[in-house]
């Protein structure tokens, strides 16, 4: 027994020191770190064959593990997909490479919606990749009257049956937007305000949820879920009852985008990526493939007319116009916001 | 000597594994980064803040009453199972078995049997036109996860205990004249102690720091200390108020430790 323990620990040992050696190649090889299920199918066998340029492709779940990920060293990412407030994250670090749009000839594509935006106020580190808001997700069997605002969650017609979720930005818009607040306020009273609307909530709500809200509106075991605009329309395909909505009071804009970080081997491969994925073709069979919703108008106009005039996947502009990008608020304001959050946790 | 050389792979992974993170909560645990990072103990002050403090007594209070349960469902359970034949199959198949799948997916099973409107559960007593139960959500949601998960590492070490109790030292204390009930209190009972006493501490160390059970049985309504401190590594970034609520909780689990040794000081059990 012994013996075979000690090898196994040998072998693994060797694994381990294996790993840090590099491999040698003549082809370039292109590092691209994304989230799980989020390129087209064919998408990157496509570019390796245009390009001649390898990619090893890789993906993680969330940004936090993303980040952890990037900071530990293990592997020198060349392109990053991660959400706006990541990327701020990382460009206050200093840890992004400044994009050369010489060579991103496509960045002309992308609406001017979605440029300027207050992640990459100068569009000079990130060029964005899909978009969404932050909504309400109802069932339309057990919710009958039109929703169109958040003051919906507060209903106590629909006791036990609204999920929040589990994340504290997140579960704070609602409150903070029926204030006409900022959702990124730094002012510390104006929490403390929705906090209390949050607490006289709690009575009603079903739970705050991750992940697992998907699977809960799928089986109808409730009415409302506030929810990502992706993920709805990923859930929405599974149970017909299901409608998406941004309330009218405005709510969360997301974007994922893509940018280089420092330790990129290959930044002239990795711009030429970019690029190519910003390319009105590529990105429609993108966006046909994951289902979100794109920033470049030219592959929206190639969409299915239906999902091209889904206020879901395609909010008005009146709406959007509503709609804040969450900014980083800093060390010292998020633990306040962890506080309050768990302040609203601890009964 | 040889015997020293086939000691240096457990050496090193102590220290890789054990002794350096320990290290790592130790000094995060007692430093701040405001700017530089210095020595405070800013951070231990406010693990005790109210909002910390109750979380920490909460997964006490749920850990408690989960080993409460577990012991009383595990002991009996070994007692029967040490006087059948062929019972360590049994025991495998009924309580190794379960473990042999994954923890997270047990729980999410548990979340799809229980779920109010349309789980496993409620469906079939619908069907049976028998009145549903809301448990989800609820503090009794968490406590039941905890003691499904963790109710074999507790069945285990008595089960062990109990098959090893030599079967003459029963047999004397029938032919002293002992009842059945004389010989379970005076005799099996004491020689079990080890047993139940590991049972205890590799049952409520687990209960205590859990976080995936109250995120999916307790809709995330209720925080226990497991929660607390992911939410500092993972949405905070505050790894030094993180390390520290880990600091706390470990003194604790030391403190409870301390005292289950004092009941069992030759520590026959096993368990740490």
């Amino acid at each position: 027994m012994k013996k075979i323990l000690l090898l196994v620990l040998s072998i693994a040992l060797v694994f381990l020191v294996g790993c840090n050696k590099d491999s040698k190649e003549e082809t370039v090889t292109l590092n691209v770190f994304n989230w799980g299920d989020y390129i087209g199918e064919e998408t990157i066998a496509k570019f390796e064959e245009e390009t001649g340029i390898k990619v090893n492709y890789e993906m993680f779940d969330s940004n936090e593990a993303m980040y952890t990920k990037l900071k530990s060293g293990a592997v020198d990412y060349d392109v990053l997909i991660p959400s706006d407030y990541m990327i701020e994250k990382l460009i206050s670090e200093d840890m992004l490479l400044e994009l050369d749009m010489n060579n991103i000839d496509n960045f002309k594509y992308v609406d001017d919606t979605f440029k300027g935006l207050a992640y990459d106020p100068d569009n000079k580190y990130s060029v964005a990749y899909m978009w969404g808001t932050l909504g309400i997700l109802y069932n339309t069997e057990m919710v009958t009257e039109p929703v169109d605002s958040w003051n919906i969650l507060w209903d106590e017609k629909y006791a036990d049956s609204i999920i929040m979720k589990d994340s504290v930005r997140d579960s704070f818009v609602p409150a903070l937007k029926l204030m006409g607040e900022s959702i990124n306020t730094m002012d510390e009273g104006k929490w403390e305000e929705a906090l209390k609307m949050l607490q006289a909530q709690k009575a009603i709500v079903q739970g705050y949820a991750a992940d697992e809200v998907r699977d809960k509106m799928i089986g109808e075991e409730a009415a409302l879920s506030i929810m990502y605009s992706g993920e709805a329309l990923l859930t929405m395909e599974e149970n017909e009852n299901l409608a998406y909505v941004v309330p009218k009071e405005g709510s969360n804009m997301w974007f994922d985008a893509m940018c280089i970080p420092k330790t990129a081997k290959n930044k002239a491969a990795a711009e030429q990526f970019i690029n190519f994925m910003t390319r009105p073709d590529i990105a429609f069979e993108n966006a046909d493939y994951i289902g979100y919703s794109t920033p470049i108008t030219e592959a929206k106009k190639m969409l299915d007319p239906e999902i091209q005039n889904d206020p879901a996947a395609y909010p008005s502009a009146d709406i959007l116009e509503q709609c804040e990008v969450f900014i980083d608020l800093g060390q010292k304001m998020t633990d306040f916001t962890l506080e309050k959050w768990n302040e609203l946790k601890a009964y | 000597m040889l015997r020293k050389w086939l000691a240096t792979p457990y050496i090193l992974w102590a220290i890789i594994f054990t002794i350096i993170p320990l290290a790592m909560i130790l000094i995060y645990g007692v430093t701040i980064d405001d700017g530089g990072i210095r020595f405070s103990l800013e951070n231990i002050m406010k693990a005790f803040d109210p909002i910390y403090f109750k979380a920490l007594l909460r997964s006490i209070y749920y850990a408690l009453i989960s080993t409460i349960i577990c012991l009383i469902i595990a002991y009996p359970l070994a007692l029967i199972l040490t006087e059948k034949r062929n019972a360590k199959v049994t025991v495998i198949f009924i309580f190794v078995l379960p473990m042999w799948m994954n923890f997270l997916l047990r729980t999410y099973a548990w979340l799809t049997i229980l779920e109010t409107n349309n789980g496993f559960l409620n469906t079939v007593l619908r069907f049976l036109h028998l009145p549903t139960i809301q448990i989800i959500g609820t503090p009794n949601a968490i406590i039941l996860g905890m003691v499904y998960n963790f109710l074999p590492f507790m069945i285990l070490p008595i089960y062990n205990v109990l098959s090893k109790i030599d079967p003459y030292v029963l047999e004397a204390a029938f032919d002293l004249g002992a009842s059945k009930l004389t010989r379970f209190v005076k005799v099996i009972l004491p020689l079990s102690i080890p047993g139940v006493i590991s049972g205890i501490t590799m049952v409520f160390m687990p209960a205590i720091t859990t976080f995936v059970i109250p995120k999916l049985l307790g809709s995330g309504k209720i925080n226990l200390i497991g929660n607390l401190i992911e939410q500092q590594f993972v949405q905070s970034y505050n790894w030094y108020f993180g390390a520290s609520l880990s600091l706390v909780l470990m003194v604790i689990i030391l403190i409870s430790m301390g005292i289950l040794n004092r009941v069992d000081p030759s520590r026959e059990g096993g368990a740490l």
